[in-house]
């Protein structure tokens, strides 16, 4: 319990100082195409890999889940119905607990 | 009277965006007492950290029994695009002291998307400053409401509050996911590295492998 307040202690210092940075850096150190490239996809890879890990593993394997998936398919369906974003979080949260219902 | 039409514009946006953005910290407190964070950690996170996707990263891997410092890096990467957002504010705001030091902590995707699609650099400030501010009040308290409530429930993954998590990140990625393969193909290349990653290494760790495909697209 203690170290997981460390980890959000470091996680809120982290995130703050990463914002100051970007204010007050000089804009030479941090403008760099490459640079700006880079921190334009990696949040795109690692939400992928999130949504993956999150969705697709339990305790340390692979394995899938057919409530969790189900509601990661009705995320996909409110989204392409441009659904606003509580909406979509109802959505999965609903079909997945359904199915658990249904499943057992 | 331009200048007062634009300005009144920025507050409406950027309250209307502000609250209901907000309100996803309802979402966020579920996840992360879900997760196993308690009510004050998650309302710690929700007050200092204050940017959503790594919250949620955050308490994700710890959900998952995960490895605390590969979470907090994980976090701390996704946290790592308001550095790219500050760099194009700062000319914007044009803060100093200790005003920079507040506006720092309102660096984040909505603030930065109502600033830079105002028209003028007033309006800009107001659509800024009324943004976070709506957003910071909105989703602290939503934050305690959610973790309070699910605190309160019996279990959470009954009511499917565990894909909360990822379908917000699903919801946060799908503009990008939209509007370019190449970075479609980036966020399914990430989940194929992180999942064959899975059975190796302690949680937390196969996500931040998953970024090795971003030095694979910059190369290629």
């Amino acid at each position: 319990m203690t170290t997981l307040w460390w980890a959000i202690a470091a996680v809120c210092a982290g995130c703050y100082a990463l914002k100051l940075a970007g204010l007050a850096a000089p804009r030479q150190v941090l403008d760099h195409p490459s640079v700006r490239r880079f921190a334009e996809l990696v949040p795109v890879a690692l939400l992928g890999a999130l949504i993956a890990v999150q969705v697709f593993t339990e305790e340390g394997g692979l394995s899938v889940d057919p409530a969790r998936t189900a509601g990661l398919g009705a995320a996909v369906v409110a989204l392409l119905l441009r659904a606003p974003f509580l909406v979509v979080l109802a959505a999965a949260a609903a079909v997945t607990a359904l199915v658990r219902i249904f499943l057992g | 009277m331009d200048q007062t039409t634009h300005r009144s514009a920025a507050v409406r946006d950027g309250l209307g965006v502000g609250l209901a953005v907000g309100l996803s910290g309802l979402a966020f407190g579920a996840a992360a007492v879900t997760a196993g964070l308690t009510v004050p950690q998650a309302c710690v996170l929700s007050l200092l950290a204050f940017t959503g996707a790594s919250q949620f990263a955050l308490t994700g891997a710890v959900g998952a029994g995960g490895d605390l410092v590969a979470a907090s890096l994980g976090a701390l990467l996704l946290g790592g695009r308001n550095t790219l957002y500050g760099l194009r504010l700062a000319d914007l705001l044009r803060v100093r002291g200790p005003r920079r030091l507040l506006a720092a902590q309102g660096v984040i995707d909505e603030t930065t998307a109502v600033a830079l699609a105002q028209p003028t650099p007033e309006a800009a400030r107001t659509g800024f400053v009324t943004t976070f501010a709506g957003l910071y009040v909105t989703w602290n308290l939503t934050t305690l409401a959610g973790a309070f409530g699910t605190s309160s429930l019996g279990d959470p993954a009954m009511l499917g509050l565990d894909v909360v998590g990822p379908a917000a990140f699903l919801a946060i990625l799908w503009p990008r996911l939209t509007g370019s393969a190449e970075l479609r193909g980036l966020a399914a290349a990430a989940a194929v590295i992180a999942l064959c990653a899975t059975p190796f290494f302690p949680p937390g760790v196969p996500v931040l492998l998953s970024a090795v495909a971003v030095l694979v697209v910059m190369v290629r």
